[in-house]
């Protein structure tokens, strides 16, 4: 069977051969029901792959279900995974659709340390006000993630374990010292968020685990962070971005960047007070990255970008 | 738990304040849903991988994009679509303020483009500027520039602070 596209070339009809008919002028109404028809078969086989859908109740069905059923996927914001599935470059047999389960979706803040819900969206962890308090950075940066229907929807597990090398917020977990906790029905396991990537969209996420929270601590009152993307239309994935961490007198500084490289890009550096020095700083860094698109140019991004969040971080805002 | 193996699911979707039951495949696309199983046409598919924005929609009063939510999990939320915003007669305020402005050409962005815009007005009645564009930066439009966009959103909002204040000041109006 011919793509529906073919309809729409301007052979004459006698060179049209669909379904092994031949269509002639003489028949005009039957190209025209075949059209309708094609239509109609089109509304039905509709993007993704045929999968079973299973929705739980809890997390513990959640993690039963990913453990049960081999190939399954989980379905949070879908707002990777389903344009994946539309182009049917992802065709999981099973999705296990965790997006209703509130219990996944709090932040709280609690001796020292906030808990971030694998479940909450973007936009909730923007607007959130414990964050605002205690990580504006983090603030911002969830701000950054697509557009605000995207950030409806995309949620913070889902973002990490899809790991896009020009995502904000797997390259904010590790400039944040974030733990990642992953659960599966029959364990559960700690990860630094600095081992969790491994490189490009890929992680330390075994098959049957879930990115249930993450944890990170309160920053000290003396340490300043700061973040700049470079993007270029709002809301697209950055060509750069990078978090500047300043720990105050005496400490180490470092600089995460992310879009330049196959992951988050930790650098731990006593950054210089001159803004020549540090521009000498920060470019010497972005030379050992290998960005697979204009190379020369997203190393000068990362430049720019780190130094506007070094200006950022100077301010104490992000 | 709910396990859905068999080719389609009976489900209830609440659109515009009116319950749909509707037999659909797990894999249906609440866009797909919308359009060719209860009729809705407003609700356009463009890009159908989240970019452009047309085939937004309300949920619970945010706007999502339609063609990257299944059918079966928009089950229990109230939708909301072009059709729901539009008066049985005339228009809408934001619509007639596009017209007015000519905030459309083609249209066919323009039903994506007035649910953010209602959805950004409800949150925040007196946008800036900079608040227009950061909330339809989501949205994209080939005709307009986005400049006659953004001066009808404005205008709208200008529009009902002023009926705001009216009906504010009249005691005998509903609502004062």
């Amino acid at each position: 069977m011919r793509a529906f596209s073919d309809w729409q070339t301007n052979k004459p009809h006698d060179e049209r051969v669909h379904d092994n008919e031949q269509v002639t002028t003489s028949n005009k109404h039957q190209v025209h029901d075949n059209v309708t028809k094609r239509y109609a078969k089109g509304r039905e086989a509709m993007k993704p792959a045929v999968f079973q859908y299973v929705r739980p109740n809890n997390l513990q069905e959640a993690l039963s279900a990913l453990r049960d059923n081999a190939d399954a996927k989980l379905l949070a914001g879908g707002q990777s995974l389903i344009p994946l599935m539309n182009f049917r470059l992802s065709r999981p047999t099973t999705l296990v659709d965790i997006s209703q389960l509130k219990e996944l979706a709090t932040i709280s803040v609690s001796e020292g340390t906030v808990h971030i819900g694998g479940l909450v969206r973007h936009q909730q962890l923007h607007e959130d006000e414990q964050i605002r308090e205690v990580l504006p950075v983090l603030s911002k940066a969830a701000g950054e993630v697509g557009h605000w229907a995207i950030r409806n929807r995309g949620t913070l597990g889902g973002s990490l374990s899809h790991a896009d090398p020009a995502a904000e917020l797997p390259a904010a977990m590790v400039a944040l010292h974030a733990t990642l906790l992953l659960e599966s029905a029959d364990s559960a396991r700690e990860v630094p968020a600095e081992e969790f990537f491994l490189g490009f969209l890929t992680t330390d996420l075994q098959d049957g685990e879930m990115i249930t929270s993450v944890k990170i601590p309160v920053p000290a009152p003396n340490a300043k962070y700061g973040f700049a993307e470079f993007a270029r239309r709002p809301g697209d994935f950055a060509l750069a971005g990078a978090y500047v961490e300043l720990s105050g007198e005496g400490g180490t500084d470092a600089v995460t960047w992310f879009g330049v490289s196959g992951g988050p890009e930790r650098r731990e550096l006593s950054i210089a007070k001159e803004t020549s020095d540090r521009a000498e700083q920060f470019k010497e860094l972005a030379e050992e990255f290998d960005p697979v698109e204009d190379p020369a140019y997203r190393k000068h991004l990362a430049v720019v970008v780190a130094e506007q969040a070094y200006q950022q971080a100077r301010k104490g805002q992000a | 738990m709910e396990t859905f193996t068999k080719q389609t699911v009976q489900i209830t979707l609440r659109v515009n304040g009116e319950n749909h039951s509707v037999e659909v495949e797990p894999r249906m696309l609440l866009a797909d849903v919308l359009r060719h199983e209860i009729g809705l046409t407003g609700t356009h598919v463009g890009c159908e991988q989240g970019v452009c924005g047309a085939c937004t929609i309300l949920v619970d009063g945010a706007p999502e994009r339609s063609c990257l939510m299944f059918a079966v999990q928009a089950e229990g939320r109230e939708i909301t679509t072009i059709e729901g915003v539009t008066p049985d007669e005339g228009m809408s305020e934001l619509q007639a303020s596009f017209q007015k402005h000519h905030g459309l050409q083609c249209g066919f962005c323009t039903p994506g483009m007035i649910l953010t815009s209602e959805a950004l007005l409800a949150r925040n009645p007196n946008p800036s500027e900079a608040e227009i564009r950061e909330a339809l930066s989501g949205n994209l439009c080939r005709c307009t520039g986005y400049q006659f966009i953004v001066d009808s959103v404005q205008d709208a909002a200008a529009a009902k602070a002023v009926n705001h204040t009216n009906a504010d000041g009249g005691s005998d109006k509903e609502g004062a």
